[in-house]
């Protein structure tokens, strides 16, 4: 289905406002499917704002107002018959921080399998499957099968990091959001994500703030640079670093101002 | 899948969802009973208070055995009380938060104290009582007065003073401790300049409980200096001297529902005669109690908001 879809992600005229701040400014965009787009532009600029609108986490927190159009594999996300449990299942998010839950290695990758399946549903095989799979796909298989019962803060913050990442492929998302992915990583371990997520692409349509104008040109198919909570340029990754044409793009990207 | 169909809720989401309102509503409805239950307690108290509330209630001394006149002693000797035992139990219960949780390293001295602390809080105020009596009115030579009376409310609450105030203490992030180390700055100067600013709302929160429970309790003060009715001359000044004992508000509250009956005849103050009482009077005798525990609520509540206002301030102004 995802093969003759060009667009996962469609927003329209999105605005968004904390209180009187008005952070997101009519944003109108496209992000194509099964590929990575990278979201930049200087602190404060909307980008976590915008990526937290896709889920609609937004919500949660008190004192926002929201306004446009979001649409999400050909369905508005704001449309009253949708379920926020149903769309969080399959948009999920990964943090700046890495946040595993404090339990097991085990059980924070069927933690999500085990609040939306029924319980018939999952017989010890089949969770047992479920965690080398997503283990497997996100290459930690081979490191953490003796200790999946070890506590998660034994682990690296990278492992931590692709574990938060794990948690959320058996539930088979079709979106996922990253925040600053790898922030918190050293350069090794930002390698390792950043392969990752390549090996990712293609199956899921991944969108990822970053700050880190090398990691934008090295791991995003397209780019969105934003500034003051609009979008300035939207381009391939490629012709966006190389050719901008937006003179603001261009300051950005070349670091005069950040 | 069809995409208009896509994110809509399954019957099993379903079920999850109306759990998700049922819980909420639950929860709220819970939060309205206690709040209404409050409401309730107050409004019960007032009403059966009204006979008595008048602002000649708070200024006047007791008259006619009590069953008349006001309670202008017991406020004070709560107010005594309280100031006494904050006197004490404040400046010493935050300097040992502030070194168990500053200074002491973690070692078997520093968990003993720690575990002291934590059973004295958890002692009951009469067994507080006896010891108050022992240490201070006997072996101290105090006397039931009301300086030994606050220094027992003040050993009784000084453990919340202390857990509360490790507790805020604990709270501030150690970065801000290692920034402002890491300017040569010593500890003291980094408790004074950074962690107390930042903790000092979290220390009074603990302090004001303090004050609610000293005001409120009774037994520490039944057997180390509170009397049940110390008559003053008409137009006399009340006051206390520490070495006397005095009237408070809980006590009052106590004394006058459980131990005292309204007298049903009082003295002619002309003749001596002995006359029975007019309905009107039964009444305000009767009203009494309540109006007492009325005015304890005032008290508290008051003492309560002045310690809200200046941590506020501390709050919004911080800088000290």
């Amino acid at each position: 289905m995802s093969a003759q879809r060009e667009h996962a992600i469609v927003t329209e005229d999105l605005s968004l406002w904390y209180g009187d701040f008005q952070a997101l400014d009519g944003v109108s965009t496209r992000i194509r499917d099964g590929v990575i787009t990278g979201l930049i532009g200087p602190s404060g600029c909307g980008k976590t704002t915008f990526l937290r609108c896709l889920n609609r986490v937004n919500e949660r927190y008190g004192n926002v107002r929201t306004e446009g159009m979001i649409d999400i594999l050909g369905k508005n996300i704001y449309d009253d018959d949708v379920s926020l449990i149903e769309l969080r299942k399959s948009v999920g998010m990964v943090f700046q921080r890495p946040n595993p839950l404090p339990i097991s290695v085990y059980e924070n990758v069927v933690f999500g399998l085990r609040i939306h399946k029924r319980r018939s549903e999952l017989s010890k095989s089949v969770l047992d499957q479920a965690v080398e799979e997503a283990l497997g796909e996100v290459r930690l298989w081979a490191d953490l099968k003796d200790r999946l019962h070890d506590k998660e803060t034994d682990l690296q913050l990278e492992q931590q990091q692709k574990l938060c990442i794990a948690r959320l492929l058996p539930l088979k998302p079709d979106v996922i959001l990253m925040d600053e992915p790898c922030s918190a990583l050293d350069v090794e371990a930002t390698t390792a994500v950043e392969e990752l997520m390549r090996s990712l692409a293609g199956q899921y349509t991944i969108v990822i703030v970053t700050h880190n104008m090398a990691q934008a040109r090295r791991i995003s198919d397209d780019c969105i640079f934003m500034l003051l909570g609009n979008i300035v340029e939207q381009d391939r990754t490629e012709d966006l670093f190389l050719n901008p044409k937006n003179e603001k793009t261009a300051d950005y990207i070349e670091g005069r101002y950040g | 899948m069809n995409d208009s169909q896509r994110f809509t809720k399954t019957t099993f989401t379903q079920k999850k969802e109306s759990r998700e309102k049922w819980v909420k509503v639950l929860l709220f409805m819970v939060t309205l009973m206690m709040a209404l239950a409050v409401i309730l307690l107050v409004s019960f108290l007032v009403h059966k208070a009204l006979p008595v509330l008048s602002l000649n209630f708070f200024p006047d001394i007791p008259r006619d055995l009590m069953s008349a006149g006001g309670i202008w002693p017991a406020i004070l000797g709560t107010i005594y009380l309280v100031v006494l035992s904050l006197m004490v139990a404040a400046p010493v219960g935050v300097m040992a938060g502030i070194y168990l949780n500053e200074y002491a390293k973690d070692n078997w001295l520093t968990r003993l104290i720690n575990l002291a602390v934590i059973n004295l809080a958890g002692v009951p105020s009469i067994v507080h009582a006896l010891f108050g009596l022992g240490a201070f009115v006997m072996f101290a030579g105090l006397g039931e007065s009301v300086i030994a009376a606050s220094l027992t409310l003040a050993v009784m609450t000084m453990p919340v003073v202390i857990t509360s105030t490790r507790e805020a203490l604990s709270a501030v992030p150690m970065s801000f401790r290692e920034a402002s180390w890491n300017l040569g700055v010593s500890r003291w100067q980094t408790i004074r300049g950074v962690v107390l600013p930042n903790s000092i709302s979290g220390i009074l929160t603990g302090v004001i409980l303090e004050v609610s429970r000293a005001a409120g309790e009774t037994a520490p003060i039944m057997i180390t200096g509170a009397a049940a009715s110390i008559t003053f001359r008409q137009g006399e000044t009340v006051y206390y001297l520490l070495g006397e004992k005095f009237m408070a508000l809980s006590y009052h509250l106590y004394y006058t529902s459980m131990g005292w009956k309204v007298p049903d005849k009082l003295p002619n103050p002309e003749t001596g005669e002995m006359v029975p009482m007019t309905q009107a009077a039964l009444e305000y005798a009767q009203a009494i109690p309540y109006g007492t525990a009325v005015v304890l609520l005032g008290v508290v509540l008051l003492f309560n908001s002045v310690s809200i206002a200046f941590r506020y301030y501390l709050r919004t102004h911080r800088k000290w």
